[in-house]
């Protein structure tokens, strides 16, 4: 039975928290200190801590560099391209392209990746190609995706990135389930799970975290804090400490990283990595970070901020531009090389927008395969006989030129 | 009604030390409700298979010529199959509330002793969590077998089974799947488990393409789906009638063996009506037909097990009613847009020419489920010799 309490020191035998003391002071607490915010460069591209300079190869850091302009490139064409009706949506990764390439260069492809939607650098830093996305954003027949999904779900089997579904929150339990399936089977590999700090309000967030604490799984929870959640600022969308402060609830090794610094995110990502894979333990990282661009086509963000506090982020804190001085620091960058990548960037990837859009769309016979594995239950079967029929009998309210054979 | 076995089956319900928590959502587990209810004797049903003989008679089990079989009520068959899925499978793990000591219903027994806590292991109280957990596993290749406690309590995890479980093949143009995924739960009336713990949710999920629902009426029966359900490269909801787990007591083979997903069974053969059921209705249907039999000599009931709801065997029903005529669907899920809608808009569709009466459907009302007024709530015998009468004498 347990012993009276008698001094602060007598810890409690209760089952439900074994490392409690007791207290004779009635203290209800509610001012811990703010996490602190991880960065290796200041806005100058300066390292300020020699020690943590992740001294990444000439060729990592122009990897890195060029997939961020490719992706900003891509995000300008295509978000124009749906304002003129050539895509049904979209939406850009606009000053948060330092978290998609600073985790992604710290990551392998052995390791499983789950995404929310705002993550492409991710894909296209581990080698999706531009034809690919466009082909998925036109839902051409040479989308991997078939077609099925809105533009921006992208996912390939290839590079190890699960494809996207719109359900907020839905990936991060997924994430955890897979990263206990790697850690059967010996792999030196994690998991990666992405998610806004609007989506960390679901209830799939307290289980997901929950569940891969208590089932020792090597996924990390990446949390890309941007301030928003479509119209809501991040003050009504929660009152504790951002997201990294909930990581001690769930007895999670917790960092904070300044998410428009590449460097810090990278160092930050490869630790986390070394620990989850070796410590078999999930870590929550949360990158603070600002959302540039609207929250998609179908969205005008001057409806709820103002323009100039977006044109003060992209002038005083650009991801692109503090990793550019970081290189142009180095010797290993310059005014000449970004034009000329910039324009040949720009112009391959018009070449492949032009294709795409003429790549016909997807068979139909693909609008019923894949439901399930295997034979066709007999009503898909029925209601694909239907579906021709109908279309025998009303050509002209069934234009299927466009689509494969 | 036989009442005297009714009351036998109960008696067989858990009375352990556990049993309290078999019921652990209950505020006051110090005074629970009477343990009375409706459900007809199963250890006298002409359907369960007493011996080996009749157990292997079955043509679905012809490959099992020279299996042994052994004693198993449907707790222990749903154990056995988990056990070879286990043995079978090295990815394969169990994992819910309560798994790893052998779970509420006993169904999870000596696994996690004889696998590993890294094969069989306890979940954190989160449906929507451990089903979405279990979707990750399978998505990365892995054989997951989810439980859910109480079919009443996979609501939370809808989201995860609907939206994602289901359309994770289509969505992914079929680079990814998540067909390694089976998720359990015990369902259907027990006698006093009141709104959350009575509840047959099969119709919510057959209204979602991509998903398989299966549920079983006996020892055979649940090993042979479970295996199916386990090794099917789709995700499958598998849900128990918790009132057969101690009931229901058959010869099973002791063979590793699968029965086929989406096909019914004719249970007994009969000209006159068609009458269909699931689960542990199929009982409640034999003694109705037994019955009504007695009643009107000479009428021959065709009765026929669905066994997969989704995908749902419509040419072994349509066959049957374009011999009978007539058409009885029973379930104890409410009737409006339960599962007993669709049948019957389907067969009309199909059968219109040679229906001689209305399909009726003898279903549980449109009210949540009640404790106390539970045998007044049911599709009970008298209830389907009534329906089964008004199809007979339209």
């Amino acid at each position: 039975a347990p012993s009276a309490p008698s001094s602060p020191q007598t810890r409690v035998l209760f089952p439900g928290a074994t490392d409690s003391h007791y207290t004779e002071q009635l203290q209800f607490v509610r001012d811990y200190p703010s996490l602190p915010t991880y960065r290796v460069l200041d806005l100058e591209g300066n390292v300020l801590n020699p020690s943590e300079d992740p001294q990444l190869s000439k060729e990592e850091c122009l990897k890195m560099y060029t997939s961020m302009l490719t992706l900003n490139s891509m995000d300008l064409i295509l978000y124009e391209a749906q304002r003129q009706g050539r895509i049904s949506f979209y939406m850009t990764s606009y000053g948060e392209e330092a978290t998609h390439m600073g985790s992604a260069a710290a990551l392998t492809l052995d390791d499983i990746v789950y995404g929310q939607y705002r993550e492409a650098g991710v894909l296209l830093y581990r080698g999706f190609t531009i034809e690919q996305f466009m082909n998925q954003c036109y839902s051409n027949e040479l989308d991997l995706g078939k077609g099925r999904q809105m533009p921006v779900h992208y996912g390939s089997k290839a590079l190890n990135f699960q494809t996207i579904s719109s359900p907020l929150g839905t990936q991060l339990p997924q994430a955890a389930g897979s990263a206990y399936a790697l850690k059967r089977t010996g792999k030196d590999a994690c998991v990666i799970c992405f998610f806004g700090e609007g989506a960390a309000s679901e209830g799939d967030f307290h289980a997901a975290l929950n569940i891969a604490a208590t089932t020792e799984s090597p996924v990390l929870f990446f949390c890309r804090n941007n301030g928003y959640a479509i119209s809501t600022p991040a003050k009504e969308q929660y009152r504790g400490d951002g997201i990294a402060s909930r990581g001690h609830g769930y007895g999670m090794d917790t960092v904070r990283v300044d998410g428009n610094d590449a460097l810090a995110v990278y160092n930050v990502v490869k630790e986390a990595r070394r620990r989850a894979i070796t410590e078999e333990r999930p870590i929550l990282i949360e990158a603070l970070t600002y959302r540039v661009g609207h929250h998609s086509t179908s969205d005008d963000s001057s409806a709820y901020r103002s323009k100039t506090e977006v044109s003060d982020w992209m002038k005083q804190d650009s991801p692109i531009v503090r990793f550019r001085k970081y290189i142009e620091n180095k010797g290993w960058w310059n005014e000449e090389q970004e034009q000329s990548f910039r324009k040949t960037i720009r112009s391959k990837i018009l070449k492949e927008f032009a294709a795409a859009e003429k790549v016909k769309k997807p068979s139909l016979e693909h609008l019923f395969t894949d439901v399930y594995a295997g034979e066709q239950p007999w009503n898909l079967k029925e209601q694909e006989q239907e579906l021709h029929r109908l279309i025998e009998k009303f050509p002209a309210h069934y234009d299927t030129n466009g689509h494969a054979k | 009604m036989r009442r005297v076995s009714v009351n036998a089956a109960l008696r067989t319900l858990p009375r352990s030390a556990y049993a309290h928590q078999h019921f652990r959502r209950y505020a006051t587990p110090a005074s629970p409700p009477p343990a009375e209810g409706f459900m007809p004797g199963v250890a006298t049903s002409k359907f369960v298979k007493h011996t080996k003989e009749q157990a292997l008679a079955n043509p679905e089990l012809s490959s099992l010529k020279n299996s042994e079989t052994k004693k198993l009520n449907l707790f222990q068959s749903v154990n056995e199959a988990m056990d070879l899925a286990l043995a079978s499978d090295e990815s394969a793990v169990v994992f819910g509330e309560d798994v790893a000591f052998g779970g509420v219903f006993r169904c999870t027994m000596g696994l996690q002793e004889k696998y590993g806590k890294d094969r069989v292991f306890n979940t954190p109280l989160t449906e929507q969590g451990l089903v979405g957990f279990g979707i990750g596993m399978a998505a990365a290749g892995a054989t997951a077998i989810a439980e859910v406690q109480f079919a009443d309590y996979v609501f939370p995890a809808f989201d995860q089974i609907v939206n994602e479980a289901a359309k994770y093949r289509y969505r992914s143009g079929n680079q990814f799947d998540c067909g390694g995924l089976t998720i359990r739960m015990p369902c259907m009336a027990v006698g006093h488990g009141g709104h959350y713990h009575s509840q047959s949710p099969e119709a919510y999920f057959a209204h979602t393409p991509g998903l398989k629902v299966v549920i079983p009426r006996s020892p055979i029966q649940a090993k042979g789906l479970l295996l199916a359900a386990i090794r099917d490269p789709n995700p499958v909801l598998f849900m128990e009638p918790k009132i057969l787990y101690r009931a229901s007591v058959e010869q099973v083979p002791v063979d590793d063996y699968t029965l086929p997903i989406g096909k019914a069974e004719v249970m007994k053969q009969g000209k006159d009506v068609t009458v269909v059921g699931w689960g542990s209705q199929i009982y409640v249907l034999e003694t109705a037909i037994a019955m009504i039999e007695k009643e009107i000599p000479g009428l021959q009931v065709e009765l026929i097990d669905l066994r997969s709801i989704l995908p749902w065997d419509v040419e072994t029903i349509e066959k049957s009613v374009n011999k009978t005529g007539r058409l009885v669907i029973a379930h104890e899920a409410p009737v409006t847009g339960g599962f007993g809608a669709e049948m019957a808009a389907a067969i009309q569709e199909r059968c219109f020419l040679r229906l001689e009466a209305p399909i009726q459907r003898v279903c549980g009302w449109d009210t949540p489920f009640p404790l106390i007024f539970e045998k007044f709530y049911v599709p009970s015998a008298i209830r389907c010799v009534e329906g089964i009468k008004k199809a007979l004498n339209y």
